[in-house]
């Protein structure tokens, strides 16, 4: 029992109904939802800490033990995103300071931010099926507000979208859960894989576990992801920054939690498509990360790609390739924030969208201009910054299970990535200056700093790999030891 | 009685697929509220909810009762999709005010180059 497990949700939710009571006291929403955002980042700091020393904490709420109450589970895995999670959204919230207007802050702006991080953070903590249904509603409600928080015409057209697939997949979630409380009887995740385990992954439940992936594959954009360049390329900078680094990685979560804790009995199925939908994601973000002119577009084609690398690693699941997914899932968002980021400030500093319209931005804005540069290299995976030891553990993975079509896919994919930025970098960086120095928007602080301090993270990722790596193989190791975690939750103590 | 409410559900489920895929946004919003009903007629059918015993109140003379689980996880489906529901309206709402028209082929994406 440690009741610290359950803050990283309690604290955003309480400040999110607490902003509800101050809608016109920006400034106070506004420090508060960040000192929210620092101390969650403390809580799972400590928390990390001390699974360290004692092992996979826990708190059944209200006493029950489980599987008959509700658990909120803190392992490594959870609580790295956790603290992930926390930082981008603080870094989120000072670009959000100084660019989202004062009209869309006075309608609770603030308030919505905070029930979308007590959502996300939620799904990753909880120990129970159920409850991950509940804690995604509570992250995709948020997200639809957030989305259409303005009410401009494409924003409304859009969002349409983005709620009707997602009430899709929502529903899949449901008849997944129906299906496997029909067969299995149990919700506590940690009671499912043990009765998994006891009676064997029959038939019947490898078709559950399909009907789950169609789910996470829908939430996660993997291959499913149809909808997402629509949708995230038309929220405000910070909104949309929040969800390229956030709202794909919850899917992501759920799918290597499901895949590495109840169907892991029989691979040759359900790994084989996991497999065959990684390699076509690769395929599909590659192409569209070349094929447009359109900054927001070519920014959201590389959240895909990203999202079939980072599940190449879960597709082959060796030790190493797990290591590899976790730190490239770690990676992802911070770099992912940081180039939404970057490519808003591109976009209010021109007024355009297009490549082809911008020119010679350097002259301007060479921070700017240098942070894109660093993390398009960091994003190609560079050695000393933080993509490339994620690339190099996956790789090996797959080298070692002798999948060299998939290797071969994954680090194609590094080359589009490169090659997609590069020619953002060249075109709207270099070449002739259009802006003159009259016309220039003077860069804001608001913008450079979240921009600066997440470059910053992206180094020291990269350059203190040493220091985070215990975390990260502890992770992965709970993850390939599903006894752990299940002897974690079910012993009463 | 799981025979039949599985079949029920299913021709739920294909009236809600054929709204969806309408072109009108008020038939599509109807199909994800058939839709929310499949769902919740199947964990009702899947739990041990369809046999026969006595509702889940504590009473001194029963022997049995249904399975009162997949009850409260359908009560917390009903309000979410509740919710969802009447965000999905008001959202279909305003976006036809802005656009004049309910014909989903006319709220088209972002122009292809």
């Amino acid at each position: 029992m440690n009741n610290l497990v359950v803050l990283p949700m309690v604290i955003p939710v309480l400040a999110g109904i607490l902003f509800v009571f101050f809608r016109n006291q920006i400034k106070l929403q506004r420090w508060i939802s960040f000192i929210v955002m620092i101390g969650n980042i403390g809580i799972a700091a400590y928390l990390l800490h001390l699974n360290q020393i004692a092992g996979i904490q826990r708190i059944d709420f209200s006493g029950w033990m489980p599987p008959f109450g509700i658990s909120f589970v803190a392992d490594s895995f959870a609580l790295i995103l956790v603290l992930l999670t926390s930082l981008v959204a603080a870094i989120c919230l000072i670009y959000a300071f100084s660019s989202i207007g004062e009209a869309r802050e006075k309608m609770y702006f603030y308030s919505f931010v905070n029930f979308l991080v007590a959502g996300v953070n939620g799904s990753f903590l909880t120990g129970d099926l159920f409850n991950l249904y509940v804690c995604f509603e509570i992250m995709l409600l948020a997200s639809y507000v957030l989305i259409a928080l303005g009410g401009e015409k494409v924003q409304l057209r859009e969002s349409i979208k983005y709620v009707l697939i997602n009430v899709l997949s929502s529903w899949f979630f449901l008849v997944a859960i129906a299906y496997l409380y029909g067969a299995i009887g149990t919700l506590n995740m940690a009671h499912i894989s043990e009765r998994i385990a006891e009676s064997g992954q029959t038939p019947l439940l490898t078709v559950i576990s399909i009907v789950f992936l169609t789910v996470f594959a829908l939430k996660a954009g993997l291959l499913l992801y149809f909808w997402l360049p629509g949708s995230y390329s038309i929220a405000p900078t910070a909104v949309a920054a929040l969800f390229g680094a956030l709202l794909t990685k919850v899917g992501i979560y759920a799918m290597i939690r499901v895949f590495t804790l109840f169907f892991y009995h029989d691979p040759s199925i359900t790994h084989t498509f996991i497999t065959v939908l990684a390699a076509l994601t690769l395929i599909g973000g590659s192409i569209g990360a070349v094929a447009y002119k359109d900054i927001r577009l070519i920014v959201t084609y590389n959240v895909v790609i990203a999202v079939g690398f980072i599940l190449v690693g879960l597709a082959v699941a060796t030790p190493e390739a797990l290591e590899g997914s976790i730190y490239y899932l770690m990676h992802d968002m911070i770099v992912k924030a940081l180039l939404f980021l970057l490519a808003g400030t591109m976009i209010s500093v021109t007024g355009t969208t297009r490549i082809d319209e911008m020119s010679g931005l350097i002259r301007n804005y060479p921070l700017l201009g240098w942070m894109f540069f660093i993390v398009m290299l960091s994003l190609a995976g560079v050695p000393p910054l933080s993509g490339f030891i994620g690339k190099v553990l996956v790789g090996q993975g797959t080298i070692e299970t002798g999948s060299y079509i998939l290797l071969a896919l994954a680090f194609l994919s590094s080359i589009f990535v490169l090659y997609s930025l590069l020619r953002v970098f060249l075109q709207c960086f270099w070449g002739e200056t259009i802006i003159s120095s009259e016309d220039e928007i003077s860069m804001k602080k608001g913008w450079m700093i979240p921009c600066a301090i997440l470059t910053i993270g992206t180094i020291a990722l990269g350059l203190g790999a040493e220091f985070i790596f215990p975390y990260v193989s502890d992770a992965a190791n709970t993850l390939l030891n599903p006894s752990d975690y299940i002897d974690a939750v079910l012993t009463q103590d | 009685m799981e025979t039949l409410t599985t079949i029920l559900t299913g021709v739920l489920v294909s009236v809600a697929t054929y709204l969806i895929l309408s072109r009108s946004v008020l038939r599509v919003i109807l199909g994800t509220a058939v839709l929310s009903h499949a769902a919740h007629l199947l964990i009702m059918s899947m739990g041990r909810g369809l046999k026969s015993g006595e509702v889940p109140i504590l009473m001194d003379e029963a022997l049995s009762y249904v399975d009162p689980l997949p009850q409260a996880l359908i009560l917390t489906s009903i309000v979410i999709s509740f919710a969802v529901t009447a965000i999905l309206l008001v959202l279909a709402y305003r976006t036809y005010r802005e656009t004049g028209t309910d014909n989903l082929f006319e709220w088209r994406g972002i122009k292809d180059e």
